[in-house]
This record gives C-alpha cells, sequence and structure tokens, in this order.
C-alpha cells in the first residue's frame, strides 16, 4: 500500500475537493510558503467554487488569494493572522462573507469541538515518506515545528500531505505520524524556507526601542516572578528580543534558571536555553533557521502542538503555566483593550495570533510599545478593534512610563516601590496627545468585512469596511 | 545642574527629539549647526522649537546649539527658540568675550520682544578654535548668562591642524586650559563627545580621563554612550557614604561646639565638606528622580 499519487492535481481530485468544502493550510513557511497558492490555483483550474479557506496565518505572499476571491473560488476565509496586502483588500470589501478571525489557540480548540470543520486539510510539509508520516525538521524546505498543522492533520476529514523531500519509510523522529494522512504527493518546491524569518529578529539598536525593552524587563524583575523555574514568551521583534537580552542579564546576575520559554521560536532564545537559561523550549513555531537547527538537534528543544500551546478546549495547555509574556499592539485603549488586527486607518494588517491566549493565561502579560507610533498615539480613548481583552493585560509599557491595569494594584505598588515611572493610563493617552496632537477620528462604516473571535470562540469585536 | 551626560540629537530627526528626553542624558543638544545640512536649516529649527514647547515639563535640560556667527542663520536659529525658554543656547565656534556679548544682546531683545524675562535662557559656549581655547577665561567670565565652558574637539584639532587620535594627546592642553578657565570663574567644565560610537572601550578611557582633569560630564554623540558616560561621571557607592559621613561628622562637630572635626582619623576641612555636599547634591538629583 502507497499514499502516494503523482501529482497535486491527483491528490486534490483523490481527496474529492468540491465546491462549497473548507480547506485548511498551516503558515509554518511563513512568507515562503508556495502550498496555498499551489491548491488554489488547482482548484481554480478544475472550475472549483465557493471553498472556504482556512489558513492559521496568510502572508503576503499569498496574495493570489486576492484573485480567487474575486473569481469566487474563494467565498469564505478563517484566519489567526492576515499580511497588510490581503488584509488591505479584505477592508476594501473584496468578499462578501465576512473573514472569521481566531487566535492560534482558538483554532486548535474549536476544530477540536466541531466549531472549525475541515473537509480537506493541505500540509505542506518538509520531509515526509510514501505513508504520510511527517516533519518539519528535515528537508531543503526545513521549517521546524509543524505545530499548528497537528490540529489540521487530526480533525480533517482527508489529509493531504504536501512534501518537497520524499523519504524512505518510515521517517524516523517524525512530528505527525501517518495514521492522520489520506494522500501524499512530491511537488518541486514546497516553498523558501529561507523566507520563514519574521521581521529583524535581531535585537533593536533604536534607543527609543531599548528603553522600552529596558523598562519591560525592569516590570519583570519587581513582579516576582523572575525566579527559578521562571517561564516566558516574547516576540521575534528587534524590542522583544531585547526584552530578552535584559531578562538574560538579570537571570545571570541572579543566578535564576527559568523552566521554559516559547512562543515564536528565534535563534536568540535558542541561545538562552543553551546557556542553561532556561530547561526547555516548547516550540510551536519556529522564527528563524537557528531555531530550526536547534528543534533539530537538541532534545530539550521540543516541538508543541497549537493545541498544546493555547487550546482553551484541551484541559490544561501551555500558556495556563506560563509566567511572564511580552505582547505587542498597535493601539491600546484607555481600558487597556489591544488591538492588534488593524493599523490606524482601520485597514486590516494582522491578527491574533498567540495574543489573547498568552494575555489571558500567562500570570503577568506585558505590551510592550512605543507611546507614538507614525505620528500617531498609540492610547486612544477606544481602539478600532478589539483584539484582546483589557481584563487580560496586566501592564502597557512605554517609553514615557509604565501604565499599571487597576484591577493588579499589587503590581502597581510594586513598581511604584521601585521606583519606576509608573503612570496613569489617561496621563499616558494626554502625554501621546500633547505631542502628535489628538488624531481625527477613523470612521469605518461600512458592511461588516471580518469578526473576531475570542479564543473561547464568543464574539469580541466586528471589523467594518470604511463605507 | 549636574550634566554628565549631553546627548547630540540632530535637529531634522523627529523621532529622536521627541524621544530625546526619555533615553537617560542629563541634558539634550538639540543641533541646529554640522548636524543639519544648509537647505534643511529652516525644517529643523521649526522640529526644534515645536519640541521645545511640548518639552517644557520634562526634567531634562534642554540646549540649543546654534550656528555659528559668521554664518548667517544664527540670528534665525535665536528668534525661533528663545521665545520657548530653552534652558541654554550653545553658540557654535565661540572665540571671543565679544561673540558671548552679541549673541546675549541679541537674546535680551528677542525676550524683550516675547516678553519673557530677559535673562531666561543661559549661554554654554562651545569652544572649539585655537583662538577660543586660547581665550577660555575671557569667554566664561564674558557675561552672567554664562553657565560653564564646553570643549569641541574635533574642530579644534582641524584648527590646530593635527590629527585627532582615539587617546587624545593632541587636546591635552585645550582639555586643562578649557576646566582651569572655567573653574576659575566658577563654572563647569563640559567634554568633547567620544565619536567611535562602537568603541566602548575607547568611550570608557576617554570619559575616566576626562573626569580626572576636573570635567564635570561630557557629551554624547549616541544615545548608547548615555549609561557608560553617566556612570562613569557619576560619584561611586563609597563616595557617597563617605560624603554622608563628611556631612553628618560636621553637624556632630556643630552640635558639641567643635572648632576642628575629624573623619576616619583625618581632619575635615572646608574644601572636604564643599566635595562632599556636591556629591551629595548629585545624590539627589540622581536618584530624587523617577527614570533611571
Amino acid at each position: 500500500m502507497s499514499k502516494l499519487v503523482g501529482t497535486l492535481r491527483e491528490a486534490v481530485m483523490a481527496a474529492g475537493l468540491k465546491d462549497h468544502m473548507t480547506v485548511s493550510f498551516h503558515h509554518h513557511l511563513r512568507n515562503g510558503d508556495y502550498v496555498l497558492n499551489m491548491v488554489l490555483a488547482e482548484a481554480s483550474e478544475m472550475g472549483i467554487r465557493d471553498l472556504t479557506v482556512n489558513a492559521s496565518s496568510l502572508f503576503d505572499v499569498h496574495e493570489p488569494i486576492i484573485g480567487h476571491i474575486k473569481n469566487h473560488v474563494v467565498t469564505g476565509l478563517e484566519v489567526n493572522y492576515m499580511g497588510q496586502k490581503v488584509g488591505r483588500a479584505i477592508s476594501e470589501g473584496i468578499m462578501e462573507k465576512p473573514v472569521i478571525f481566531r487566535s492560534h489557540g482558538g483554532r486548535a480548540g474549536d476544530m477540536e469541538n466541531g466549531s472549525a470543520k475541515v473537509d480537506i486539510a493541505f500540509i505542506a510539509v518538509p520531509c515526509a515518506d510514501n505513508m504520510g508520516n511527517m516533519s518539519g525538521k528535515y528537508g531543503p524546505s526545513a521549517c521546524g515545528s509543524l505545530g499548528y498543522a497537528f490540529s489540521d492533520a487530526m480533525y480533517a476529514d482527508k489529509v493531504v500531505v504536501i512534501t518537497d523531500y520524499l523519504v524512505p519509510y518510515p521517517l524516523q523522529d517524525c512530528s505527525i505520524p501517518e495514521g492522520y494522512v489520506d494522500y501524499v504527493v512530491c511537488v518541486d518546491r514546497i516553498g523558501d524556507a529561507s523566507r520563514i524569518v519574521s521581521g529583524t529578529t535581531k535585537i533593536t539598536r533604536d534607543p527609543v526601542g531599548l528603553r522600552i525593552a529596558w523598562l519591560a524587563s525592569q516590570v519583570v524583575k519587581h513582579s516576582g516572578y523572575l525566579k527559578d523555574g521562571f517561564s516566558f514568551q516574547t516576540g521575534a521583534g528587534g524590542a522583544s528580543l531585547a526584552v530578552a537580552k535584559y531578562v538574560e542579564e538579570m537571570m545571570e546576575e541572579e543566578k535564576i534558571t527559568g523552566s521554559f520559554c516559547m512562543g515564536g521560536i528565534t535563534g536568540y532564545l535558542v541561545s538562552m536555553m543553551e546557556k542553561g537559561y532556561f530547561d526547555t523550549i516548547l516550540d510551536v513555531q519556529c522564527f528563524d533557521l537557528a531555531a530550526v537547527a536547534s528543534i533539530r538537534e537538541n532534545k530539550r528543544h521540543r516541538e508543541i502542538s497549537a493545541s498544546r500551546y493555547a487550546s482553551p478546549v484541551a484541559k490544561s495547555s501551555a500558556v495556563d503555566s506560563l509566567d511572564v509574556v511580552i505582547l505587542g499592539a498597535t493601539q491600546a485603549d484607555t481600558d487597556f483593550h489591544v488591538n492588534v488586527h488593524t493599523d490606524s486607518n482601520g485597514n486590516i494588517m494582522g491578527g491574533s495570533g498567540g495574543h489573547s491566549d498568552t494575555a489571558q493565561g500567562a500570570k503577568l502579560s506585558i505590551v510592550a510599545a512605543p507611546l507614538i507610533r507614525a505620528r500617531l498615539p498609540l492610547i486612544t480613548d477606544r481602539v478600532l478593534c478589539k483584539s484582546t481583552p483589557g481584563e487580560t493585560i496586566d501592564v502597557i509599557v512605554t517609553q514615557r512610563g509604565i501604565a499599571v491595569n487597576p484591577r493588579n494594584q499589587r503590581l502597581r505598588e510594586a513598581l511604584v516601590r521601585a521606583g519606576l515611572p509608573v503612570r496613569d493610563i489617561q496621563e499616558l493617552k494626554k502625554t501621546a496627545q500633547d505631542i502628535a496632537g489628538v488624531p481625527k477620528e477613523v470612521a469605518c462604516k461600512g458592511r461588516t468585512v471580518a469578526k473576531v473571535l475570542y479564543r473561547d470562540g464568543t464574539l469580541l469585536d466586528t471589523i467594518r469596511a470604511k463605507s | 545642574m549636574m550634566r554628565r551626560t549631553m546627548l547630540f540629537l540632530p535637529g531634522n530627526t523627529p523621532n529622536m527629539l521627541i524621544n530625546g528626553d526619555v533615553l537617560g542624558a542629563d541634558s539634550i543638544i538639540f543641533d541646529l549647526e554640522d548636524a543639519v545640512a544648509p537647505d534643511e536649516k529652516d525644517a529643523a529649527r521649526i522640529l526644534v522649537r515645536n519640541t521645545l514647547k511640548y518639552q517644557k515639563s520634562s526634567a531634562c535640560e534642554t540646549i540649543i546649539r546654534i550656528n555659528p556667527l559668521d554664518f548667517g542663520e544664527w540670528k534665525a536659529d535665536l528668534e525661533e527658540v528663545i521665545p520657548y525658554k530653552p534652558d541654554l543656547i550653545m553658540p557654535a565656534k565661540t572665540s571671543s568675550a565679544q561673540d558671548i556679548q552679541i549673541i546675549a544682546d541679541y537674546m535680551a531683545q528677542i525676550e524683550e520682544q516675547a516678553k519673557i524675562q530677559v535673562g531666561s535662557t543661559g549661554i554654554l559656549p562651545l569652544v572649539e578654535t585655537v583662538l577660543g581655547v586660547e581665550k577660555a577665561f575671557e569667554i566664561a567670565s564674558a557675561h552672567k548668562r554664562v553657565a560653564g565652558l564646553f570643549l569641541g574637539g574635533e574642530d579644534l584639532t582641524a584648527d590646530l591642524h593635527c590629527k585627532r587620535t582615539r587617546e587624545g594627546q593632541e587636546i591635552f592642553y585645550a582639555r586643562s586650559r578649557i576646566v582651569c578657565a572655567a573653574r576659575a570663574c566658577g563654572l563647569e567644565a563640559y567634554d568633547t563627545p567620544f565619536t567611535d560610537v562602537e568603541d566602548m572601550q575607547g568611550l570608557v578611557k576617554d570619559s575616566q580621563f576626562a573626569r580626572s582633569l576636573g570635567f564635570s560630564g561630557k557629551a554624547v554623540i549616541s544615545p548608547r554612550h548615555v549609561e557608560t558616560v553617566n556612570a562613569l561621571f557619576s560619584p561611586a557607592p563609597e563616595e557617597i557614604e563617605y560624603a554622608h559621613e563628611v556631612v553628618e561628622a560636621i553637624q556632630e562637630g556643630k552640635r558639641q561646639g567643635k572648632g576642628a572635626v575629624s573623619l576616619r582619623g583625618k581632619m575635615i576641612d572646608a574644601p572636604i565638606v564643599k566635595r562632599a555636599e556636591q556629591i551629595l547634591d548629585m545624590e539627589r538629583q540622581m536618584f530624587g528622580g523617577d527614570f533611571h
């Protein structure tokens, strides 16, 4: 028996793709992914219409989907994150049905509980055997963890593995086993792994970014969580990595050994683990090639599924054991609600990813962002889109001060005692407005183009077109 | 006023200007001179003026480096910024007492027109010519607005016809002369920046040497130098501890009606008390605020 088929078209046909179905994709190859475009091109050529695409994320490389939406090949979208190019088109109203935004944990949870039904999962796999045992750690397109694809493989009716590196059966060290897989197809290339790199992945040299990072690290220091067994998640951007650097320095000084770090993994977090600051990395997604090499070679660098990372349906997930998370924001409001979905003009340019998952799960959630971005104040009266509820955000750190959620008075007192520049959120808002002025209100009064679901599946907010 | 670090920020970089006061420097120097190209001078003046408007409440001192007297822009520089009362004006290439007088007179004119108190803004002359070094005492004592002397090493070495080096032997005389001139007038002296942004070892050596000569602080051209220079121009914990002991011993001596007081087996004389008071004043300025 072999599940291997000759071409992608054969795989698509064998899986029984037809109108009105839901197909799913993961985004581990990020901006280097070829597979989503390849599958939708086949569907289009086959004359299939009215598909719903459930992709863990869409990047600018997926721009061709705009054409498929316009041609009604795709009429539904469910994502956790959407890059600027597709986001702008959606904001302009090219799709009739609103996009469904979930969090990473919410997507896994909704697949587990049946709320997000997938007919066919097309899984881009850097290395597979002919029966569908798969891994992201090997092959020319190695992307490391396949964390988001676990749910797709486990819960889709049909599963098609698309690889460009077929190895003899049985693949050693497989991530997802053959039992879930229906078909395997080998293509020339599934993507360009060099483009999985997210942003700079180097510590920022920007003095303002460093100032924010230093203040965020001081919040960590004085929160009481920085002690042996400490667990930590930070982003892959330059300022987030600067927080990691300052945290590392404090751990060195205090001789602290952490338990685990997680999130999008970069070479910097790998080096922290290798130097002994953390016992383990729990990796749902690799953000650079150093992380890919590490997950392949270091047994303490563990691949985890999106479900284990953050599913609210699971009896527990890793975010529930997380001490501190450092998060970003495009906008925050005086109730501490955070927007990571839209830009200052109300156009979609992001998504929750693990934002709301970790904010709710972690004991201390810190939003670190510049008080003024592109001449606009970070803090407003009301965010254009509520991506993460304010009650799950403990602190907002800017270069001009730290606002502590009034729900966390103990933390506020500790930071004041430490001499840190604690400010009322209204005061921070006013400071920003004194510098940048009060921006003209963005009027998004058109029809609903997206619905933002919280990790438990409830509706958090809607995103409207401008007109 | 403690000026361990004075951070230069180009007057035409909005992002740096709006954030300059949170980067840890004691003073920020908004530069309208060398950092700004001639065709951008007018835009830079407006940006700096607007920055002054909202930074009034900031704890960080604001200094404006204006263009030199032999360059046509200096009057326009002053007209734009003086009404917003920056702490200090730093005139480039100050070479004589007359230079200071001309600038001070024009500042007074603008202050009168703007209906603000004459003398609201001080002057920190930038001495960076051979003539300026030779006339340093004259410059320091030229006007009551003068708050100190600041040595500019880069232009000076060009004027000296020598090369600027990492070791800085070529400006040793100028450094000593500036410190003596300033101290002779009861003022502070501030050292030229160390211009290699990446060479942190060089920065440490250069700053230590400047402090050993008597400088009170140093200009920096990169925010990355701020922390190091702040630390090197701050009193060490043991110095602070000793200063507290000195002041306490003096107070105790007064209570007991003693004429002479000793501490750790040594007599405490007036210079020791003065130095202790300076250190405690710095301690208050360093730890009194809420930013690091």
